[in-house]
């Protein structure tokens, strides 16, 4: 087994060898290097072959039309076309938007930046399970509402949202529905030719494909309009300009082809190995998971360790390679606000640590995990005063704490 | 974060962890910080009756830059008469420990450790 153990699966994933394969036959100048807008000689022709069989790839996986896939850079790209694309084109019908107060940066700065020129955003409060209640996500469409974006897993929880019933509140009210499925596409199960979510974003590496490629699912019947935000050459329908990367799209369709292969297998695999992290560490006192057990990926458990502090704890088990809820890089300690949003105090919201299983982990690392994480959270608390008081019945918050 | 040797090694080898008694007329107790700002030092002095620090324990919630502040602070005290230690700087752990900008509250809050205990002690007599 090598240290550290990669537990991190959702900040990225390692290209599979078998896309690193396909990857590299679109290179060099024995391979597939052709621009696949050249019309007018071989080396175009079949590097616009090599495009479009992954975009058939990638459309398999989401049961879509592959003329309803378009490349872009990644999620973020993504989500931004979507946003602001859909809002700049249907804003002669209205100016409000409805997303949520977990997604993704990608969509709440593009959402901030909507704002800036003049739209209105509403951003729903989620439960403290993580889940959106439909009731709420329904009260808040307006007359003038456009657009909806809500993501299908969050990053940071897993938890999965229910898109195909909002996507039914959506339609029947001729708003135009996104969904951010970056952490889904390849985990859960998307039926988009049965659904009725309009446009949906992809990236490449949270399922073992490269950096730096995605795309964004623009639904044709009924038609979506969007406003292109990058002009040039007018490829992809004119939606996104720029000459394809063929080895990464390439790279993109092979990990999308095998994503819908072994998801099923893989789920069995992943709830597996993530039941047995979280026997291994729920008897660890004081422990609080983070998100909705049930609706959730296979592959998440985040939880937060009360009464010790999340940057010791990072430090403590620097042997995993794990995302905590604190950004401890400035000065200021930034607890995850998807942690806040879902009613976290600071404390747990800075204490926690999302583990994210993949193709790669495996039992042995697991167990290192259980042990190591038992070892640390206990050598912590006997340094911790807090800790103390909550032995000692002391109700932590009514004490009057000098700050600094 | 990329943390010094000497904090690493504090950090991994606490010095003085523990608790007194705080009821006892011969010790201090100081507590500053607050969970929500991410840290909270306790840090106890046991007085002898000339007044010189016999013994020093600590305990932190923090990173662990604060708890080599607070570990490498029970090292400095012990020994030192209360006027001695109160003249310890935060300036002077933060240069030992080599911490970076970020982490200089940390020795703040050490600084203020010491200073509360010792009013403490000070208050008890
Ligand atoms: C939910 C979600 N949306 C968007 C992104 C951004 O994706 P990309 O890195 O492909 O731009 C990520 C990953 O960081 C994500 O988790």
């Amino acid at each position: 087994m090598k240290l550290p153990i990669y537990l991190d699966y959702s900040a990225t994933t390692p290209v599979d060898p078998r896309v690193a394969e396909k990857m590299m036959q679109c290179l060099t100048m024995d391979g597939n290097f052709g621009n696949p807008a050249s019309r007018s000689h071989s080396f175009g022709w079949s590097a616009d072959e090599a495009v479009e069989l992954a975009r058939k790839q990638v459309a398999d996986l989401v049961n879509c039309d592959p003329k309803e896939i378009i490349w872009t850079s990644g999620a973020t790209e993504s989500d931004n076309l979507a946003i602001k694309g859909a809002a700049h084109f249907y804003q002669k019908k209205g100016k409000h938007i409805i997303t949520c107060k977990t997604e993704h940066k990608a969509v709440l700065d593009s959402c901030r930046q909507l704002e800036r020129e003049g739209f209105e955003v509403t951003y729903l409060d989620p439960e403290t399970n993580g889940l959106i209640d439909l009731a709420k996500l329904e009260s808040a469409m307006r007359e003038d509402t456009i657009l909806v974006s809500i993501m299908h897993v969050n990053n940071e929880i897993g938890v999965i949202q229910d898109i195909d019933t909002m996507a039914e509140l959506t339609r029947a009210r001729g708003i135009i529905f996104h969904v951010d499925a970056a952490q889904s596409a390849g985990k859960v199960d998307i039926d988009l030719a049965n659904s009725k979510v309009d446009l949906m974003s992809f990236s490449a590496h949270k399922i073992y494909g490269p950096k730096g490629m995605g795309a964004l699912f623009v639904r044709r019947k009924p038609r979506v309009r969007l406003e292109a935000q990058i002009h040039g050459g007018g490829h992809e329908r004119g939606l996104r300009s720029g000459t394809l990367p063929v080895h990464q799209i390439v790279g993109m369709g092979e990990a999308f082809r095998i994503a819908k292969e072994e998801m099923a297998t893989e789920n069995v695999r992943f709830a597996a190995l993530r039941d047995r992290l979280y026997d291994g560490l729920k008897d660890i006192e004081e422990t609080y998971v983070n998100g909705d057990m049930d609706k959730r990926i296979t592959g998440n458990l985040n939880i937060s360790f009360n009464y010790v502090e999340g940057e010791s704890l990072i430090m403590a088990i620097k042997d995993l390679a794990v995302s905590s809820g604190s950004a401890c890089t400035s000065a200021s300690l930034e607890p995850s606000y998807v942690l806040r949003a879902i009613g976290r105090n600071d404390e747990l919201a800075h204490s926690s640590i999302r583990f994210t299983i993949g193709r790669f982990t495996t039992e042995e690392e697991i167990d290192y995990t259980i042990k190591l994480l038992h070892n640390s959270i206990d050598k912590l608390r006997e340094l911790s005063p807090l800790w103390d008081m909550f032995k000692e019945g002391i109700d932590l918050d009514s004490v009057k704490w000098a700050a600094h | 974060m990329a943390y010094s040797d000497k904090v690493m090694d504090h950090y991994e080898n606490p010095r003085n962890v523990g608790t007194m008694d705080k009821e006892d007329k011969d010790v201090g107790t100081g507590m500053v910080g607050a969970p929500a700002c991410g840290d909270v030092m306790k840090l106890q002095i046991k007085v002898s009756d000339d007044g010189v620090i016999e013994d020093a324990k600590f305990k932190t919630y923090g990173c662990g830059s604060a708890i080599a502040s607070s570990s490498l602070l029970t090292e400095w005290v012990k020994g030192k008469t209360l006027d001695e230690a109160s003249e310890i700087k935060n300036s002077d752990i933060a240069e030992e420990l080599a911490l970076p900008p970020v982490k200089v509250h940390c020795s703040v809050l050490a600084e203020d450790a010491i200073k509360a205990a010792i009013k403490d002690f000070q208050d008890k007599q």
